[in-house]
């Protein structure tokens, strides 16, 4: 060898690692900086108030947003109910049985271009099947939009991480004379548990900072919602109404709003996380 | 003289179009270890998979002939897959412990997912199950971690040990030992000589010293076919076909 090319070899080496570095710091800087830049505007207007008060008239300094807090943790729930086990056991069809089937294909397909409806479509859907026969804006409409959006992720993720369980693993228990659904209960589903939840905490992470969609569903609320049956509050729909009107104080709880539902999706994660990983060591 | 165990008549498998079981016929003796050997896509694999109904959970999987376990046909109408799994045990090439259950619960996960909750059951068969599979002493102290966590060769003593936990009549083995180092592969030998005792064993296997020094018969697939089979001596000191003297004298390809 040449020393010349190995010189060569080493810029182009050098070069080439600098730049895979540089993008690594670019991609995590913006990250930091958001969080960053989020964390320095909501800590100011982050008190005890935020989270036990209602918000305060127009004109009135102080206030909180607790029922706003509550909604989303309400919608979400409802959201949760109606997307998990929808995309779940879908993903379990399409994994076990519909691998290669024109249902499974239909499904798969239909699933991807749901996944790919712009969410304010969503908003509207759930308007006319909930809003209008109601005749009113309601938690329930808000969670079905919601809902509705975790269902192609949800069967996705489901689907891929049961795949990835080897068939090794479900020869061994069919090889054990256990009939195919216990097989799958049992045996496929715990082995590939820990992905599936990730992925629907993913999808919770994701439908929790959606607004076009609780726009003409969940609509909003400045008191407390009781029920599911009326209007609601949220996070994210408190962000954007508080954020465009042209008080400093309203600004204020729009970035500590903003800030709470960042700890709130990011502490669901690394929670679940924890859990999971407590479950296997044990 | 022992009585047969699976008497397998005019066997044919197929994958798709692909033909790669042809008119396989051959009786296995009860309480006797019964080896398969032969070059990788002969076709042994599949044959031992037919023998417990494995091979038709493969998409465009199909089967032809008859298998007969202590008399039945298990292709017969209105048999249960199900039932001649638990009947006919198997271990694969690659210990597949289940990833998320203890050494513990890995044995006992049969007995358990069919029903049996009593923990003195379960603790009894863990531990005969386990001594029988020769694991015992190894992993009494950490039956409750988690079975991935064990040697490769262990793994494959706890594979054998969870299929015998259900009872079965016959075990059958595909290349064991082929991911395994010489010294856990002596050790499933040995346990294979004991096993026979109470079990009927075939064994798929790559390594023909293996099939010689634990089979009572061998039988010697070529291409799909069944070239030859007889008593393990008689194969490999006096092998009436050709291409079984060519392959076990390595002058093969």
């Amino acid at each position: 060898m040449t020393p010349t090319l190995a010189l060569g070899r080493r810029v182009i080496n050098g070069v080439m690692l600098s730049l895979t570095g540089v993008c690594t710091v670019v991609v995590i800087g913006v990250l930091f900086f958001i969080l960053g830049y989020i964390t320095y505007h909501g800590i100011a207007a982050l008190n005890w108030d935020f989270f036990t008060k209602l918000p305060k008239p127009v004109g009135e300094t102080g206030g909180g947003m607790a029922n706003a807090i509550v909604g989303t943790l309400k919608l979400l729930l409802l959201a949760s109910l109606i997307g998990v086990p929808i995309g779940f056991i879908g993903g379990v069809y399409l994994a076990e049985y519909g691998r290669k089937n024109t249902l499974g294909f239909l499904i798969r397909y239909a699933a991807d271009l749901l996944n790919g409806v712009p969410s304010i479509v969503m908003g509207i859907f759930a308007y006319t099947v909930v809003v209008l026969p109601m005749g009113h804006f309601s938690t329930l409409a808000g969670g079905v939009a919601l809902g509705i959006m975790m269902i192609p992720i949800a069967l996705r993720s489901a689907e891929e991480f049961l795949k990835l369980v080897p068939a090794t693993i479900r020869e061994a228990g069919l090889g054990l004379g256990l009939p195919e659904w216990k097989v799958v209960s049992f045996i496929v589903i715990p082995s590939a548990f820990r992905g599936i939840l990730t992925g629907i905490m993913l999808d919770l992470a994701r439908v929790a900072g959606e607004t076009a969609p609780l726009l003409f569903t969940a609509f909003s609320n400045r008191f407390w919602s009781r029920g599911w049956l009326e209007p609601i509050a949220s996070l994210p729909v408190m962000i954007y109404t508080y954020a465009i009107t042209p008080y400093e104080d309203w600004h204020r709880q729009a970035w500590a709003a903003g800030l709470v539902l960042l700890i709130l999706v990011l502490g669901a994660n690394v929670i679940s996380r924890l859990v999971l990983h407590r479950r296997l060591a044990g | 003289m022992s009585k047969p165990i699976l008497e397998i008549e005019r066997l044919n498998a197929w994958f798709g179009a692909h033909h790669v079981l042809k008119d396989i016929s051959l009786t296995a003796e009860s309480q006797q270890i019964t080896a398969l050997i032969g070059p990788s896509g002969c076709g042994k694999s599949t044959f031992i998979r037919c023998l417990n109904r494995l091979h038709e959970v493969v998409p465009e999987a199909a089967v032809s002939g008859s298998v007969k376990l202590s008399g039945t046909d298990i292709y017969g109408p209105g048999v249960d897959p199900v039932m001649i799994r638990r009947r006919v045990g198997m271990v694969f090439q690659k210990p597949n412990p289940f990833p998320t259950m203890s050494v513990y619960d890995n044995v006992a996960a049969g007995l358990r997912l069919s029903g049996t909750r009593r923990r003195a059951v379960l603790d009894e068969r863990v531990e005969q199950t386990l001594r029988q599979a020769a694991l015992w002493d190894e992993v009494k102290e950490m039956l409750h971690k988690s079975g991935a966590s064990l040697s490769g060769g262990q793994q494959q003593r706890l594979c054998i040990a969870r299929a015998l936990a259900v009872e079965p009549e016959v075990l059958l083995l595909d290349e064991p030992c082929s991911a395994l180092d010489p010294i856990a592969t002596a050790k499933i030998e040995e346990l294979l000589l004991t096993l026979k005792k109470t079990y009927s064993v075939l064994i798929v296997t790559h390594n023909m010293q293996q099939a010689a020094r634990v089979s009572d018969f061998t039988g010697f697939f070529l291409l799909g076919e069944l070239v030859e089979f007889g008593e393990t001596g008689q194969i490999f000191t006096n092998p009436k076909d050709r291409r079984t003297e060519d392959y076990i004298t390595g002058r093969f390809g």
